[in-house]
């Protein structure tokens, strides 16, 4: 179909949805992305049976937590098409491209950088 | 005789006793509690006073007991295991002695979840049984739990409750003979309202001739209106108010729906004296404390036999 | 197990306010299994923190450390080499192994990050349930291996109070009546009779109101 999507968007791929981390979401926000969503296969359509179904409740604490530590949850979301739904997957990259773009950059870019260790 | 209670002796003459509950006031005037023990103090035999029912503070039963003993009135002190620890329950049991109070009713008390103090610690130290066997103790062998000698001992005419109408149903009885063996010597019950399952209870008292042990007093509250019968159906735990009452309730005038709950009242005491076991009945009118004298007339209770 | 759960990130982050280095340390033991405070768990809070403190403009350089277990003095060693280097421990270990830490460290402050609920179970992946309170006193042989201190709202010892409906208790509607159970339970077993016994008035000297409890094993010491 070659058609085109936000050149601001950065695809992760990953084997299914299921093996979406709350931490991995959470690291995205720390490495400077503005925002995230998860697509995952269409409910019931799961390969693996359960594990976009998981990904939505993952999606949700990680929300939670960006409530908390002011973020703010909205920049995450969860969306769920087939990998079949080409136009439908340019039309929620262009949705989540612009409900970002109302909310300007994420609040930690526009203060000082961290540290951090391991 | 084990204690100078006016309601220990009625029974123990084989007499239907007639007992009834006062609620405390939510503050310090004393002028509520003799207000209601006035209303009603000629229509019964002893008169309870709740010990923070439903967890909700209130003046203290211990105190108000006082109050209604002060007027003539032979006062039930109801005593729960929630808000004391066997400390506190001890020395209590001593000062109601000594200020002339001989009826107690063992209790463990509403959780404290229901209350307006629903995030206090609760104490449970012992249970309603556990009660039972310390104010045994302390009257019939004149010791404390921890087994020193009393010097003066307590004299009680020692009560529980019973509630038929809680599960599992087949435990209900077994839990009375836990209270009889204990030492139990009357049963206040739950409000009665099916009397199907309440004869059935009594049936399995009988079965154990727990009835010769222990004196029943069937539990009749009286219902104001659709809303009452409908709010101890739903929210009340262990209440069992058969849909036919509410249908029955709902039966007549609006304006009328209180005389047919009065009436209902009066039918059931009737019934209750008709069953082999039951020695009298404990008249829990809520907040509605003056229709006591009618139910009890109306029932052919009154008047109540007087002593010297 | 102990079970805990986390504490809200705002109440931490109060906690930690004046402090730019900590070291968040967490325990592979109890906590782990029930997702309170594991490796994983250190990471998403770290993150979190990080996040809300990078949001605030004031860095914080957080050490991530998973002990073994935070109840036993070898594994607390193994942070002793950098623990200076640090202003504040931040511990998502029970409540053990956070004092056990301020024992062994005592001149860096220590902080909890979750809080203790309770010895469980793990009743199905992400449901944690109660089941004993420590009374040191059990009673298990005489409720069917049901526990009444524990199950019961009132730790009532001798049967089902007028509370309990259809099976569930006066308290909460979700919980089940612990004397329904222990009675279902004696039933099935056929051993009923034990109901009728009456459980005496409890000895809490070996629960915590004899003060904070010690056992000694002589036959085990060094």
């Amino acid at each position: 179909m070659r058609l085109s999507y936000p050149t601001n968007i950065k695809i992760i791929k990953l084997p299914c949805t299921g093996k979406i981390d709350v931490l991995y979401l959470l690291k995205a926000f720390e490495n400077g992305a503005d925002g995230v969503y998860v697509a995952g296969c269409m409910e019931g359509d799961c390969h693996y049976l359960t594990g976009n179904l998981r990904a939505r409740k993952r999606v949700e604490y990680a929300k939670k937590i960006l409530d908390e530590v002011g973020i703010g949850g909205e920049r995450l979301a969860m969306y769920n098409m087939s990998a079949a739904q080409g136009p439908r997957f340019v039309e929620v990259a262009n949705e989540m491209t612009e409900r970002i773009k109302e909310l300007g950059p994420s609040p930690i870019k526009r203060k000082s950088t961290v540290k951090g260790s391991k | 005789m084990t204690s100078d209670s006016r309601l220990e002796k009625i029974l123990e003459k084989g007499e239907f006793a007639v007992t009834s509950e006062c609620g405390p006031p939510r503050g310090a005037d004393p002028e509520v509690i003799k207000k209601k023990g006035e209303l009603i103090k000629e229509a019964v035999d002893a008169i309870n006073v709740t010990d923070n029912q439903t967890s909700v503070v209130r003046m203290s039963s211990f105190s108000s007991c006082v109050l209604l003993k002060q007027m003539g009135i032979n006062p039930v002190l109801q005593m729960v295991t929630r808000d004391r620890n066997r400390i506190a329950i001890q020395s209590d049991i001593l000062g109601a002695a000594a200020l002339g109070i001989n009826n107690i009713l063992c209790l463990s008390g509403d959780h404290q979840k229901f209350g307006d103090q629903s995030t206090a610690k609760n104490v449970y130290d012992m249970d309603s049984i556990h009660l039972i066997q310390t104010v045994k103790q302390m009257r019939d062998e004149g010791k404390f739990l921890g087994g020193e000698e009393l010097k003066g001992v307590p004299r009680f005419f020692i009560g529980a409750a019973a509630n038929p109408f809680a599960d599992p149903f087949e435990s209900r009885v077994v839990r009375l003979a836990k209270k009889v063996a204990a030492g139990v010597q009357f049963i206040q019950t739950q409000c009665i309202f099916n009397l199907d399952r309440f004869s059935k209870w009594m049936e399995q008292v009988r079965d154990r001739g727990l009835h010769e042990k222990v004196h029943i007093l069937g539990g009749v509250t009286p219902m104001k209106s659709v809303g009452m019968a409908n709010y101890m159906k739903k929210m009340v735990p262990g209440m069992d108010v058969p849909d036919e009452l509410i249908a029955r309730i709902k039966g007549v005038d609006k304006e009328k729906r209180s005389e047919e709950g009065i009436k209902i009242a009066v039918e059931t005491i009737q019934q209750l004296k008709e069953i082999e076991g039951v020695h009298g009945v404990h008249v829990m009118a809520i907040e509605w404390e003056e229709m006591v004298p009618r139910i009890a007339k109306e029932a052919g209770l009154l008047p109540r036999p007087q002593f010297e | 197990m102990v079970i805990g759960e986390g504490k809200p990130i705002k109440d931490i982050l109060f906690m930690i306010e004046n402090y730019s280095k900590i070291i968040l340390a967490g325990c592979r033991g109890c906590v782990t299994v029930c997702s309170a405070g594991g490796e994983k768990e250190v990471g998403i809070l770290a993150s979190a923190l990080r996040l809300a403190r990078q949001n605030e403009g004031k860095e914080i350089e957080i050490k991530e450390v998973s002990l073994e277990r935070q109840c036993d003095p070898e594994y607390l060693e193994e942070i002793r080499s950098f623990v200076d280097e640090y202003e504040a421990i931040l511990s998502i270990a029970c409540g053990a192994g956070v004092q056990f830490l301020a024992e062994t460290y005592k001149k860096t402050p220590i902080y909890p990050g979750i809080n203790t609920n309770f010895i469980g179970v793990t009743q199905e992946q992400g449901v944690w349930t109660e089941r004993c309170q420590s009374c040191g006193n059990c009673k298990l042989h005489l409720t069917g291996g049901i526990c009444p201190i524990t199950r019961c709202a009132k730790s009532l010892l001798n049967g089902p109070c007028g509370g309990s409906s259809d099976g569930k208790c006066e308290v909460n509607p979700e919980t089940d009546c612990g004397w329904q159970m222990i009675y279902d339970r004696l039933k099935e077993l056929g051993k009923l009779d034990q109901m009728e016994v009456i459980i005496p008035i409890n000895d809490w000297t070996t629960s915590r109101d004899g003060g904070p409890r010690k056992i000694v094993r002589e036959d085990l010491k060094l």
